[in-house]
């Protein structure tokens, strides 16, 4: 892959910006083969949209080595990097008939008239605009400005393909329409394409890989498998997951058949190597793995639903023990009532273990790793 | 209730009367002086059925005028002419100047950038007489007094920190993402300025443009004191009606009206766009 992105890819190479005396971004390295679809995800402010930014040349400030397709642009201005970009504000030029905003990239170029029209009206076709190219973008509904935008960013074929959360501003529902759609996209541009967003489902559904970019620097860089089932930070997992992993305080102590954790009263056997034995530590359990039950059982803990909310075909709810604890688990299916006792188990094969001091991920059940391989 | 009504409407009439003649009252009254005699216009009391004729246009138009002591040579048309001469060169030079200053003090933060931008404006704050007495003297000795180009020189007091304020408001309001998404597509920066960046902010720039034109043709001071005769413009030129055998009041009421054709049917012609222009904002792409 490596010989790939070095020829027809994206290179960046030590990305360093700072605004001031704030450094926004620390040195940030990645590579982007043709093809493949590399998700930028991060919370706000965590430097996204700045990198993205750095890799068009829009921002002076930013010092490292960028290349495109085998080419040093690190000096060359945004028009010099053959380059596709879609604004989360769309950034349709008010003034230009979508036809035109669309062709803008082709009459750069100074492409012959019908080779723009035959190419703007393919585009418009393939994302379903071509009915509305007269328009001016003010008469457009939001999810035709943003498929006008992608539209723009992809009619030219660029090598680097960079967007900014595009679906931000459009409703829930042309945004699941656009995350179904945009894959196929990505797929007939070939372009070494960077996905900003915020969304960790959007990050699921897009990203070959994922890097997680966390106050300018990149923390995890996987598949969206490996950063779903393993967030190597606490802060990762808190934000990659809805509802997001539960992080419960614990201290490890190790025995013949593994480590053991003290958690809700139970005493949980974890198959993972010792690092953190003796340590504090946060056992992080998907809402998912922990088991319901409407009677007692064997090794479950009783809880009170405090709260119970829907989300997608499932339901989540929030757990109170007696002793105050809170944790977070989802089930499928009917919601037993809020304020009803329940039973539940944390499931340990796909537990996470991090390290409080640095927040790490320093052990993850055997299971859950064989499942990754 | 209804009475109540009534009386408020009937207040509120009378207040509205009040006010349109408060402001109205001069104009109609300049318009009247226009079409009388210079005898017409000092009688008193003044008389409300005067006798109107057509004579002060036809002197201003036709550069003579008759009076007690003789014919006198009006140079009117020529003042007009310096008039517009000044107003246009001067807004042309100040856009040329003001515009892309604009759209650097509104897109680049840059060391001293924001007290260049308010020395500029305080060009605005100080009496023009304050620079005047010191300019009449360099303007002497650098040969600029009494030229065309000192004069248009000397305006951009006015134009330029009108058009550079009122501009810069109109860039800052426009995303520049949208020149971003211009030169990503291939666009050189130029053309991104003068493709995207100027057009978002035409209505702000015809706007600025418009009103430093009527700032620059309504100016009196400067070149009152830089211009001699042949250089003046209308507003100087109507002293020239202050003569040695009196003050001709209907000339100089028939010149100010001529003088303000111009101006009015300009900012008539582009209210829309002035109305819009000023309301900083109000117009998004």
């Amino acid at each position: 892959m490596n010989t790939a992105i070095t020829k027809n890819g994206l290179h960046a190479q030590a990305i360093r910006t700072a605004f001031g005396k704030t450094t926004v971004l620390h040195d940030v390295s990645l590579a982007v083969a043709p093809g493949e679809t590399l998700v930028l995800f991060g919370p706000s402010g965590s430097g996204k949209t700045v990198l993205l930014r750095a890799i068009a040349g829009l921002d002076p400030n930013a010092t490292g080595h960028v290349t495109i397709a085998g080419r040093d642009v690190t000096t060359a201005g945004p028009e010099g990097r053959s380059i596709g970009v879609a604004f989360q504000n769309f950034a349709l030029y008010p003034h230009m008939s979508a036809r035109e905003n669309i062709a803008s990239p082709l009459r750069a170029r100074k492409l012959p008239e019908r080779e723009i029209d035959e190419k703007v009206s393919a585009i418009a076709k393939l994302l379903k605009i071509d009915h509305v190219l007269a328009q001016q973008p003010r008469a457009l509904s939001n999810g035709q400005k943003q498929r006008t935008a992608l539209a723009r960013a992809l009619v030219g074929s660029p090598k680097i393909l960079l967007m900014d959360d595009p679906l931000r501003n459009v409703d829930a529902k042309l945004r699941y329409e656009m995350r179904m759609e945009l894959p196929r996209l990505l797929r007939r541009a070939n372009a070494a394409a960077v996905y900003v967003t915020q969304d960790y489902r959007e990050a699921m559904a897009l990203g070959d890989r994922i890097a997680v970019l966390i106050d300018g620097h990149i923390v995890q860089l996987d598949d969206p498998e490996r950063v779903y089932a393993a967030p190597a930070s606490v802060a990762v997992a808190r934000l990659f997951g809805d509802p997001p992993l539960n992080l419960v305080p614990c201290r490890p102590t190790l025995a013949n058949d593994g480590l053991h954790v003290s958690v809700f009263g139970l005493d949980l056997t974890l198959s993972m190597a010792g690092a953190l034995a003796g340590r504090e530590a946060m056992l992080g359990l998907r809402p998912d793995s922990i088991a319901i039950f409407a009677d007692p059982q064997p090794g479950a803990v009783a809880a009170t639903i405090a709260a119970v909310t829907p989300l997608h075909g499932k339901v989540v709810l929030l757990l109170r023990t007696q002793a105050g604890d809170e944790i977070l688990a989802s089930q499928v299916g009917r919601a037993p009532e809020t304020g009803s006792t329940i039973w539940f188990r944390p499931e340990t094969d796909t537990a996470l273990l991090y390290d409080t001091e640095t927040g790490l991920l320093a052990g993850e059940a055997r299971t859950a790793t064989e499942e990754a391989a | 209730m209804a009475q109540a009504d009534m009386l408020w409407r009937g207040l509120r009439g009378v207040a509205l009367t009040l006010v349109v003649v408060f402001f109205l009252f001069p104009i109609f009254w300049i318009v009247l002086m226009s079409f009388e005699t210079n005898e017409t216009v000092l009688q008193v009391p003044p008389t409300l059925t005067p006798h109107l004729t057509l004579q002060n246009y036809v002197a201003l138009l036709s550069g003579k005028l008759n009076t007690a002591t003789g014919i006198i040579n009006i140079t009117f048309l020529h003042n007009l002419w310096n008039s517009v001469l000044l107003s246009t060169c001067s807004v042309l030079v100040a856009l040329i100047l003001g515009v892309p200053a604009a759209y650097a003090f509104a897109r680049f933060r840059f060391r001293g950038g924001e007290d260049i931008a308010f020395t500029l404006l305080s060009f605005r704050f100080a009496p023009p007489l304050l620079v005047l007495l010191p300019l009449t003297l360099y303007f002497q000795d650098i040969g600029l007094s009494n030229t065309y180009v000192g004069l248009i020189w000397i305006y951009q007091l006015i134009c330029l920190p009108l058009i550079l304020w009122i501009v810069r408001g109109y860039f800052e309001d426009a995303s520049p993402d949208i020149e971003y998404a211009y030169r990503v597509d291939g666009h050189s920066w130029w053309k991104a300025f003068t493709k995207i960046a100027i057009p978002l902010a035409g209505p702000g720039i015809a706007a600025a443009a418009l009103l430093s034109f009527i700032f620059a043709w309504n100016n009196f001071v400067f070149a009152l004191v830089l211009a001699s005769a042949d250089k003046q413009p209308v507003t100087v030129g109507a002293l020239a009606f202050v003569t040695a055998s009196g003050i001709q009041y209907g000339i100089i009421a028939a010149a100010i009206v001529l003088s303000i054709l111009p101006t009015l049917a300009l900012a008539l012609y582009a209210q829309r766009w002035l109305v819009e222009g000023l309301s900083l904002g109000a117009v998004k792409g």
